[in-house]
């Protein structure tokens, strides 16, 4: 029999003193922390509210409805415009750089990243030209250096009149390209005019083209007939297209720019700012796009393309198909980032009066309108284009996900 | 695509990888005409993108160009008249700094940069492969280009001489990184940040006033080196604030990352340029701390890049598993120590390329004080073009293209050092 060992005693249960016990330290450090924070931001408004008083500036966002007080170039009217207009006039101009911008910048990028990947050494070697010029110079040498230096002295006089194919026109004035010019007068039965009633009509087209492609993928699924997505849903949306032409007016006639005294007339007048930023923008990102794709690429399993090869797959079904697929669930992300990139970095437009949100601030500014509020608006425009674009990747991210256990 | 030490001629014997062997020719032959279609991409990406390169920018080996009357005048005489302003900016002899400090500054600098760039033989890691020739060239050779251009720029001999000279404290440096005796060897780091600290005394007295008179280029790696400097004990707590278990300090921490990332740097300074005064007692405003624009760029510049460096940092800390935390833990160490002493050396270590990287990006964002009406490499550009002298000479693409030139070098060299980096800490392999 073995006798039980004395049980030693415990150690006293009862709670330490409260400046020693690690709950009590924590939470009170933690609430001491955002009260400082708390504390300071106060300290902060409150100077901002005595400083804007005392320089006779409104503490409020009332100055937001006066006047603007300048053009902004391409849009009628603009002298008018309430600051809060003019903000407006400026998101849509950030807008159209990343309108272009990211598709752009996407495309060129995915050529320039299988480009550097080329077994043809003049191939590789352009793109790492490409990505090493481009992405070791800042982009806002890129703006100055594609406006000052490339568009601006070698753009013609707009008395010169150089109008290749007769349908665009260079000038330094702008580049006026053929655009559709729907009826805007006249209206649909007195409801909506023309030009609305065609922007419907593609809108349905794109409803349409999304509904077809959701079939074709179900007849694919049950009866293994090709889907074809793609063709059919072109297919079908220039068809609604075209209807809706008709029904619009004929709203798919081209109108072709021409000179109209100093100016391009007609058509769709691409104001040069607008073009350098945009393509400075495109191709400084193009080339961040480059690397992520080249790394996204070599990120995808050797065995990929061995077995590609192996089904005798050319090399543009083996990108196309086997490669790109899957290259594009790493790229998300860092994609993602990418726009972002190019949305911030249109702010960089400011620097030679293309008129955008950042540039609309600097003319308030200095119109004495007050300058934190200012401010607080053109984060806030920022914050909005930066949350929608992360929304839509995170989107996309979800559902390209590798679905695992 | 990680290099191993393969013994090439070995490889060559038992089958040639495609491309290597035979003559010059025959290499060409294979790379650029394999067949048909190859051929044609040769051409269309050698010749026709070569011919639109060179229509673009061809211009920057001209000596000679038209001016708008159609006389030719010597292209590069913006460049080479102004040397001055844009290494240094207009304002630099208010600063009461001589020429021989600054090149003294320099000197050092380059001194460091060699101590850093070479290790004792004992602790080289025979395991990291040997820099390859073509990093070498990376690293090296647009320094080398920038000397070359900037020589070419100047009549003068002192600073030629100077220039040249520049060889010389980076051998030293390298010399004395190989002969350090272990002790001092395992507190370069130390000794490193010590002469950096130096470099900055030297080239500005310490002096806000003289930092808010640079201009040119010295402006530009002012901000970046000081912002970068500041910015990174921010970053360090941002991350681990982020990564706490203090329910109440995280959200702090994710509002000022995720805001300041969410905007442009130019909002940032705009709001620096004209807000900031708003949000300081009166008293305060007329100090040449606030009223310094340079400052207040400096200041704006640390707070964006703060939150980009606490991402990099926090993905760093989460690459230390978690058993080092709880190894720590286990011998009873405090959490403040496992942090300094376990958690965060080794997530420094990883992020150190990413942070290469960040103030790459950090220097070329430098940029953007241009538009807020700073004289920086890129700003000082614009009163040289409107001086009556140069204006309306049609001279800004040799500007343009010089201050290009020197943001390609200084990035150039420094993002293949990165790489470099990458691969003596073997990131990514461990």
């Amino acid at each position: 029999m073995s006798t039980t060992a004395p049980i030693p005693e415990l150690r006293s249960q009862e709670n330490p003193p409260l400046w020693r016990d690690v709950r009590v330290l924590k939470w009170g450090g933690q609430i001491l922390a955002v009260l400082a924070v708390v504390a300071a931001g106060f300290y902060l408004f409150n100077n901002v509210v005595t400083n804007l008083e005392a320089t006779g500036l409104p503490t409020g966002f009332g100055f937001l409805d006066g006047k603007f007080g300048s053009a902004i170039p391409g849009i009628d009217d603009s002298a008018d415009f309430s600051v809060q207009k003019a903000f407006g006039a400026g998101f849509v101009n950030t807008f159209r750089v990343i309108l272009f911008g990211i598709p752009g910048c996407t495309i060129i990028g995915i050529i320039i990243g299988i480009c550097r990947l080329s077994k043809n050494l003049a191939v590789r070697t352009f793109g790492t030209i490409y990505v090493e010029t481009f992405r070791n110079i800042p982009a806002l040498v890129w703006i100055f250096i594609v406006h000052f230096a490339l568009a601006v002295p070698s753009l013609p006089q707009i008395t010169d009149e150089v109008t290749p194919l007769d349908a665009f026109v260079v000038s330094n004035r702008g580049i006026g390209v053929p655009w559709l010019n729907p009826d805007s007068t006249s209206t649909f039965f007195g409801i909506f005019s023309l030009p609305v009633v065609f922007g419907l009509f593609l809108l349905f087209g794109l409803v349409a083209a999304w509904g077809v492609t959701q079939w074709r993928a179900r007849v694919n699924a049950q009866t293994g007939d090709p889907a074809h997505g793609g063709r059919w849903a072109l297919g079908v949306f220039v068809v609604v297209a075209i209807i809706g032409s008709f029904v619009g007016g004929n709203a798919l006639a081209l109108d072709t720019p021409f000179i109209d005294g100093r100016q391009v007339g007609g058509g769709l007048t691409i104001a040069i700012p607008y073009f350098s930023v945009t393509v400075a923008l495109t191709l400084y990102t193009a080339s961040h796009v480059a690397e992520i794709v080249r790394g996204a690429i070599l990120a995808i399993h050797k065995g990929q393309s061995e077995a590609a090869y192996a089904i005798a797959l050319t090399n543009f079904q083996r990108y196309r198909f086997i490669i790109l697929p899957q290259a594009f669930r790493i790229m998300i992300p860092p994609l993602a980032n990418q726009y972002l990139n190019i949305t911030k970095n249109s702010s960089l437009a400011v620097a030679f009066g293309y008129i955008e949100i950042a540039s609309i601030f600097s003319r308030i500014v200095n119109n004495a309108a007050p300058a934190v509020q200012g401010v607080v608006i053109l984060m806030f425009l920022y914050l909005v284009f930066s949350l929608s674009i992360s929304l839509v990747a995170n989107y996309f991210n979800r559902r390209l996900a590798l679905v695992t256990r | 695509m990680s290099e191993t030490n393969i013994d090439i001629e070995h490889v060559v014997e038992e089958e040639a990888p495609p491309g290597v062997g035979g003559g010059i020719g025959e290499v060409l032959r294979k790379n650029l005409f394999k067949d048909v279609p190859n051929g044609l991409l040769t051409i269309l990406f050698a010749v026709v993108f070569g011919y639109l390169a060179w229509k673009a920018f061809g211009f920057v080996f001209n000596n000679q160009k038209l001016n708008p009357e159609g006389e030719l005048v010597d292209a590069w005489r913006v460049i080479s008249e102004q040397l001055e302003f844009y290494m240094v900016g207009t304002r630099f002899s208010d600063t009461g700094i001589s020429f021989g400090q600054l090149w003294a500054a320099i000197y050092l600098l380059v001194f460091t940069l060699g101590l850093g760039s070479a290790a004792p033989t004992a602790f080289t890691n025979p395991d990291v492969p040997k820099m390859t020739r073509r990093t070498q060239l990376g690293i090296a050779l647009p320094p080398v280009l920038a000397g070359l251009v900037l020589l070419s720029m100047t009549d003068t001999i002192t600073p030629k001489v100077l220039t040249v000279g520049l060889v010389a404290p980076f051998l030293l440096g390298q010399v004395a990184a190989r002969s350090l005796p272990t002790a001092l060897h395992l507190r370069k780091g130390q000794i490193m940040a010590v002469l950096a600290l130096l470099v900055v005394v030297l080239e500005s007295n310490l002096s806000p006033s003289n930092i808010d008179r640079f201009g040119g280029l010295l402006l530009t790696v002012n901000i970046a080196f000081i912002s970068i400097a500041l910015c990174f004990p921010i970053g360090v707590i941002m991350a681990l604030m982020r990564r706490s278990s203090f329910p109440l300090l995280r959200p702090l921490a994710v509002g000022y990352i995720e805001l300041i990332r969410g905007v442009p740097l130019i909002t940032l300074l705009f709001m620096g340029q004209f807000a900031i005064g708003f949000f300081l007692p009166p008293s305060v405003q007329d100090t040449t701390l606030v009223r310094s624009s340079v400052l207040r760029a400096i200041f704006m510049v640390t707070i964006f890049s703060g939150a980009y460096v606490a991402e990099i940092v926090r993905g760093g800390l989460q690459s230390v598993p978690s058993g080092q935390t709880e190894a720590g833990q286990a011998v009873g160490l405090s959490p403040v120590t496992v942090t300094r002493k376990i958690v965060l050396p080794q997530a420094l270590r990883t992020s150190i390329p990413a942070l290469v990287g960040q103030f790459i990006a950090l220097l070329k964002d430098t940029t953007l004080v241009t538009i807020i009406g700073l004289f920086d490499l890129l700003g000082v550009s614009d009163p040289i073009l409107a001086s009556p002298q140069f204006q309306n000479q049609g001279y800004a693409p040799e500007v343009y293209a010089f201050v290009a030139f020197m943001f390609w070098v200084m990035c150039f060299s420094m993002s293949r050092a990165s790489q470099r980096l990458e691969t003596k800490l073997g990131v990514g392999t461990r």
